[in-house]
């Protein structure tokens, strides 16, 4: 009796080492977590993209590593870090330790991805960051590479790059408005949600709108959940601004659109405004955000290069809607990852780390390319400008998103013009020609 | 500008009122921190929604079925989880927070962390001396007003009001005489909740809808009813524009700080206890009673 316990206890001793010792069984697969925010948009286009990529690598037959052809298998993490960003860093360290991922992909708000970003490093995997544009994220990678060579930026290009984007679309509005409406300066309100993300881009603006020719009248900070406000709009009509600079990741987009284009707020929208990156926007503003203008990564019928084309068809086939840039996790895993991992026979994340941060390559937004700052050391940073990444500014027109920016845009003296194929002309909304047409 | 913050404030204030008016009502008459009331305007809201956006229902129509289904909807959860333990105040807190996250998980599955909108019973807006104001938001204001003159002709001119006066008063005496006082909990209980519905009816097509749209009007919510005095109705409707008022301020006067609108008018909450801890109309309102 006792030797059939002891027996027993043997044989159940060594099925929990086992269990313990070799969770990754399954050899064969490369395991990618992907990360983010799951029950919103944000955290859908993480899954939507990083699906595709890894249906179409998969149905090829995987990936090449070594002498194997693996497979990729998804890890889905809901981080929930619109609500609580500890909850964000719990799900990080869960696909780490308990999923034992070997990549994560993913990612949203500034504040939860620098969270999640020490995680990554700890367990040295790498973390390829879809959503999270504060430069915070790879200064981290240039003043302790060591630690954090692990993190690379994916989607979008950081802040710095926004502002400089946001600024170019801002001043070719600014000058169709000083065209046709002969408006003499023009006057900007900026209005930019609270979020940390949006902090280093009010500087930069408030100081560089008055060199581009144009007048700050105001700097309006809503809440970034705040459902009305019908108060900071009266406060800008008082302040008689042309042109609303707008600063938004959050639901704040949709009731400040949807409240101005109700209340015919004499004064174009130029900016950041993510909610009225979405298909849904028309509806969730009732219509009243006609006109709004936002930077974005996609837009039906506007492509960058020969892979945008394909990669919009068949996301909106598949999931019936245009990707918002969180669904970068496809670009992230089929032309970042994926071909390194073949490159380097490895997935062993120094060597990867190595190949990933000199390589080249395109992509459905552009040129992927991670520069060097100016003393030479690594950023792991995306490359922005013309030939590489520069997304797109587009505009809703009458229940359509139409991509209206670069529209013979000259990036510097003596270059040539920009346009992309499938961009229209902005429009001005009636009220305000309404308004200020002498 | 003077104009503009008088009319932001009474706007955000009548948003405030209709929904703390029906919270008072509650703690005031059954003495029951009802913690679920924002959660049943959400669900209201998505009603709404599911009304006008997916079965086609005209908005005035969606917006009563939202408020007749959401009071039924109140009326079994009080039978089934704040009855049973209405004695003890702790544990109807504890059950009432428990409901709204309940409610909250169940329209995140249902509809998704998606921001949705409904269409405004009246579209356009009025310029008043120069400010632009919704429709929808005067609606609002005159909402807030009506559900003020409503509940004090039903609280004083109907017998059903003064079974829900006497039952304020003394629990014990208003059963000896023969009132069903679990019965005028339950009433009162379908009318808050039915505010929570009608305030949600009213002022969804001014916000954005998700399911995490309850938290923020709740601290609000219960700042109003705290600054006003805890159950007075009276103490609410001029708490929440007090409330209003400074955050139309705060939006005016510091706009690189509008996002700090709520806590502005959390802070006054808080001065306003320090020099009277029963809140404004506190006292007052059990003397009245």
């Amino acid at each position: 009796m006792k030797k059939s316990i002891f027996g027993w206890s043997i044989l159940m001793a060594v099925c929990l080492a086992m269990t313990i010792s070799f969770p990754a069984w399954g050899g064969d697969t490369v395991k990618i977590g992907v990360i983010g925010p799951m029950n919103f948009m944000q955290g859908k286009g993480h899954w939507n993209g990083a699906t595709m990529a890894a249906d179409e690598i998969n149905a090829k037959g995987g990936i090449q590593v070594g002498s194997k052809k693996m497979k990729i298998e998804l890890v889905k993490a809901d981080s929930n870090e619109f609500i609580n960003v500890t909850d964000a860093t719990n799900a990080m360290e869960r696909i780490l330790t308990r999923d034992k991922v070997d990549f994560v992909v993913g990612g949203f708000r500034s504040e939860a991805v620098l969270a999640m970003q020490d995680i990554a490093m700890d367990y040295k995997k790498i973390f390829i960051g879809c959503g999270a544009a504060h430069p915070k994220l790879c200064l981290r990678v240039v003043e302790d590479y060591k630690r954090y060579k692990y993190f690379f930026r994916g989607t979008p290009f950081n802040s710095r790059f926004l502002v400089k984007t946001c600024f170019i679309q801002m001043a070719t509005v600014g000058a169709i408005l000083k065209k046709v409406l002969n408006i003499p300066k023009v006057k900007v309100a900026i209005v930019a949600e609270k979020a940390m993300w949006v902090d280093p881009m009010i500087k930069a603006a408030q100081g560089f709108i008055p060199k581009m020719g144009m007048e700050v009248v105001g700097t309006w900070r809503p809440s970034a959940v705040a459902t009305d406000v019908s108060a900071e709009l009266s406060a800008i009509q008082r302040a008689e601004a042309h042109l609303i600079f707008t600063i938004f990741s959050s639901s704040v987009g949709i009731p400040f659109a949807r409240q101005a284009g109700e209340l015919e707020v004499p004064a174009v929208q130029v900016g950041i405004n993510v909610e009225a990156q979405k298909d849904g926007f028309w509806d969730a503003t009732q219509g009243y955000g006609n006109y709004v203008m936002t930077l974005n990564t996609y837009c039906r019928g506007v492509e960058y290069n020969e892979l945008t084309k394909p990669f919009i068809e068949t996301y909106v086939k598949r999931f019936g809607e245009t990707p918002t840039y969180t669904a970068d996790t496809y670009s992230a895993i089929k032309y970042t990852l994926a071909p390194m991992i073949e490159k380097a026979g490895t997935l062993d994340s120094d060597k990867l780390v190595a190949l990933i941060e000199e390589d080249v390559h395109k992509s459905p937004g552009g040129v992927v390319k991670y520069y060097k700052d100016a003393e030479g050391r690594h950023t792991h940073d995306l490359k922005w400008g013309p030939g590489y990444l520069t997304s797109l500014g587009v505009q809703w027109q009458d229940g359509v998103l139409k991509g209206v920016w670069p529209n013979k845009w000259v990036a510097a003296k003596g270059a040539p013009e920009i346009t992309y194929k499938g961009i229209v002309n902005y429009k001005i909304p009636p009220w305000v020609i309404e308004k200020y047409k002498k | 500008m003077v104009l503009d913050i008088i009319i932001s404030g009474l706007i955000s204030g009548s948003i405030y009122a209709l929904l703390s008016i029906g919270f008072s009502l509650i703690y005031g008459i059954a003495r029951i921190v009802n913690l679920a009331h924002t959660a049943f305007f959400m669900v209201a809201s998505y009603c709404i929604y599911q009304a006008t956006h997916k079965l086609g229902f005209n908005p005035a129509f969606g917006m009563l079925t939202a408020v007749i289904l959401v009071t039924l909807f109140g009326l079994i959860s009080y039978k089934l989880f704040i009855d049973p333990i209405r004695e003890h105040e702790a544990a109807v807190l504890i059950a009432t927070i428990a409901l709204a996250m309940a409610m909250q998980e169940v329209m995140l599955i249902i509809f998704s962390g998606d921001y949705l909108s409904v269409p405004s019973l009246i579209n356009g807006y009025l310029k008043i001396l120069g400010v632009k104001v919704f429709y929808q938001q005067m609606l609002t204001f005159g909402a807030a007003l009506l559900v003020m003159v409503v509940l004090w002709a039903l609280l004083m001119k109907t017998r059903l009001g003064l079974a829900i006066r006497s039952t304020a008063e003394d629990r014990e005496v208003a059963n000896l005489m023969g009132i069903n006082e679990s019965r005028v909990a339950m009433i009162t209980m379908g009318i808050s909740v039915g505010l929570a519905a009608f305030a949600g009816a009213v002022i969804v097509p001014l916000t954005t809808l998700s399911p995490f749209m309850w938290m923020h009007p709740l601290i609000m919510m219960l700042a109003v009813v705290v600054l006003g005095g805890l159950g007075s109705i009276k103490g609410s409707f001029c708490g929440a524009y007090i409330l209003g008022f400074a955050e139309a301020l705060v939006v005016f006067l510091i706009p690189m700080g509008a996002f700090l609108k709520g806590s502005v008018a959390l802070s006054i909450m808080i001065i306003v206890l320090l020099i009277r801890p029963e809140g404004l109309f506190g006292v007052s309102f059990e003397e009245e009673r």
